[in-house]
């Protein structure tokens, strides 16, 4: 931590400049200290951190030392199957969905954004009326929904509305185990992701629209230059925790028996008995895919705010000194 | 009333024209009955307490702003309609983007685009709105910010910018377009005292180069100086005009007067 973000309220008369206004001195200057050295000062102590780090290190030990003496981790298991061909293929499966998944939650999600901000208000109930249905139902039950979609409508068809159908096909083939589970989970996340970006829209000065317009921009342009790009800065956060979350809710498509992560997992323990090896085995996967994806995130934020202005947080330091504003 | 530009100003197309301009948000009638004339070339400051309409005047001439009644010009042009066998047709998006791009705006709070530079904020609509080559553009824009003294400044943020600098990347950016007549909301009004002579002395720079402008300001010295016309506006309507020796030295109304008093 550096020294000089400890000023304290009202500046230390030993820290005025020289020549600066007078300000209110409450004290003589340090006696032989003159007022131009840099400041160097005992550092305060902390005690109570070292009493917390020492206790935390304790409980890391311990929590290590039962995770390698258990002989029920099997370790030697996890090892065997962590590189397994059929695991790889479930992560691999996991990471497309939730890819797909998102994309289809992004591009829902600003496209129901744009529509709630309509000031047509049929566009806008109608926007309102899909986040009101997909939040207010559980995703596992739209995902058995798609995938039986099959005994609703069985057969679809392409052609004019409430006319002659031009072409038609069964729903269980249009609609395949993999496409059940990509719009039961993507359309849910469009829900979401659709008042992420609305918050982010709407945190947008709206100054920066009517400087747009001010000078020739349509609206789309103004949209896609000015407004999206700086309502990422709000959007991006909250999108990669989606990302994250997505990824570990992909485990619920096991309810319809499609190959992810954790349903590989399944059907080797069912065969071998070994749960909680198989169940290591997912996790570690998916501990190293959010963290991955954290790291993601992280540049992301960067890209998307490259003067700083957003940049507050533990692992980020935070720049009051260029944008003189602090958010 | 017919949208044919009065026969009077047949000699010459005044830049502004603006006959009984009515404007309401809700019961509050903001605008009530505006008329004002700019020719080109000329400078015209509008003057006024707050809550007077100036703003909303000042945003109604490139539409920003719908009217509820009367009729605007700019440049001849009638503004935000097409005349039709006698009736008003609204003008598609295209159409008033492509006039709008003839006006620059300059506003109180700067509004520069966050997430560019300054050379990117200057060259944005060059590029999307008129389609014009990035080697050309990215040279104007730099000429532009070296003519508002920022020439060393191209890649700073806005936010890494003063409040007078930041003022001066959105007239550069709004002089890139190559306007035909510049608005300006109280330009100097969001700055600190010190900073308020650059943002002035580009103006009047503008000025003598013959730039039409229209400016709200509360900066009565430059309004003595650089106006051609004073307009004094008060609840909406326009309570005196003319040269500033005659509306700032010597007004006429009470209401004027009281208003300078205050100001002055
Ligand atoms: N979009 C709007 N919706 C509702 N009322 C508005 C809107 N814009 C302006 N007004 C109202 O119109 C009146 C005039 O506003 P305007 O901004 O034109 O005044 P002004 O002369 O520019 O004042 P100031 O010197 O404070 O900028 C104010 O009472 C304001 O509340
Ligand atoms: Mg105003």
């Amino acid at each position: 931590m550096a020294l000089s973000a400890d000023k304290a309220p009202g500046g230390e008369p030993g820290a005025q400049a020289p020549g600066s206004p007078a300000a209110p001195v409450t004290g003589a200057a340090g006696a032989g200290a003159s007022t131009a050295d840099v400041i160097k000062a005992v550092p305060v102590r902390h005690p109570g951190r070292w009493v917390g780090v020492a206790v935390l290190a304790l409980l890391a030990a311990m929590l290590v030392h039962a995770l390698v003496t258990n002989e029920a981790f099997h370790w030697d298991i996890v090892w065997k199957y962590l590189f397994s061909e059929q695991i790889l293929r479930g992560l691999w499966a996991t990471l497309f969905l939730t890819l797909y998944a998102m994309a289809i939650g992004v591009v829902g999600g600003v496209l129901l954004a744009i529509l709630r901000l309509s000031p047509n208000p049929v566009l806008r109930s109608a926007s309102w009326l899909y986040t009101w249905f997909f939040r207010g139902t559980p995703v596992m039950i739209q995902i058995l929904f798609w995938a039986s979609i099959g005994a609703l409508y069985p057969r679809l068809s392409i052609g004019v509305p409430f006319g002659p159908e031009f072409a038609s096909a069964e729903s269980n083939t249009l609609i395949p185990l993999l496409g059940a589970a990509v719009l039961g989970l993507g359309l849910n996340e469009a829900a979401y992701m659709a008042e992420i970006v609305r918050a982010g829209v709407g945190a947008v000065d709206t100054g920066q629209a009517e400087a747009s317009q001010a000078l020739g921009m349509n609206q789309a342009q103004t949209m896609r230059r000015i407004v999206l790009p700086q309502a990422m800065r709000v959007i991006i956060p909250p999108t990669g925790n989606e990302t994250i979350s997505m990824l570990k809710t992909t485990s619920l498509v096991s309810v319809i028996a499609y190959t992810e992560l954790l349903y590989a997992a399944q059907i080797i323990y069912s065969r071998n008995f070994q749960t909680i090896p198989l169940l290591m085995v997912a996790a570690i996967w998916y501990l190293a895919v959010t963290s991955v994806l954290s790291v993601g995130q992280y540049f992301l934020e960067r890209h998307y705010d490259p003067a700083g202005r957003n940049r507050v947080g533990p692992s980020r330091p935070m720049r009051r000194d260029q944008s003189g504003v602090v958010t | 009333m017919t949208s044919e530009i009065p026969a009077e100003a047949e000699n010459g197309t005044p830049m502004v024209l603006a006959e009984s301009i009515r404007r309401s948000f809700g019961h509050n009638e903001v605008l009530r009955g505006i008329d004002l004339r700019v020719e080109p070339g000329e400078v015209l400051c509008l003057i006024g307490p707050s809550g007077s309409g100036k703003t909303t005047m000042l945003r109604c001439i490139n539409h920003l702003e719908k009217i509820d009644s009367g009729r605007l010009w700019v440049d001849g042009d009638l503004v935000g309609y097409r005349e039709h066998r006698g009736r008003l047709h609204e003008l598609r998006e295209r159409e008033v983007c492509r006039r709008r791009a003839d006006i620059g705006m300059v506003f109180q709070r700067f509004n520069l685009f966050a997430h560019m530079t300054a050379l990117e904020n200057i060259m944005e609509a060059p590029l999307r709105v008129r389609r014009e080559k990035r080697s050309e553009v990215e040279k104007r824009a730099r000429a532009l910010l070296d003519r508002v003294g920022l020439g060393n400044r191209c890649e700073a943020y806005p936010s890494q910018l003063s409040g007078g600098q930041q003022q001066r990347v959105a007239i550069a950016r709004a002089l890139a377009m190559r306007p035909k007549l510049m608005l300006f909301d109280e330009p100097t009004s969001a700055l600190d005292p010190e900073l308020v002579g650059e943002v002035l002395d580009i103006m009047r720079g503008l000025a003598a180069d013959g730039m039409t402008m229209v400016v709200v300001t509360h900066e009565m010295g430059f309004a003595r100086e650089v106006a051609d016309t004073v307009v004094f506006m008060d609840g909406g309507v326009v309570v005196e005009s003319g040269p500033p020796g005659q509306v700032l030295v010597d007004p006429q109304h009470e209401r004027t007067r009281s208003f300078l008093s205050k100001v002055l």
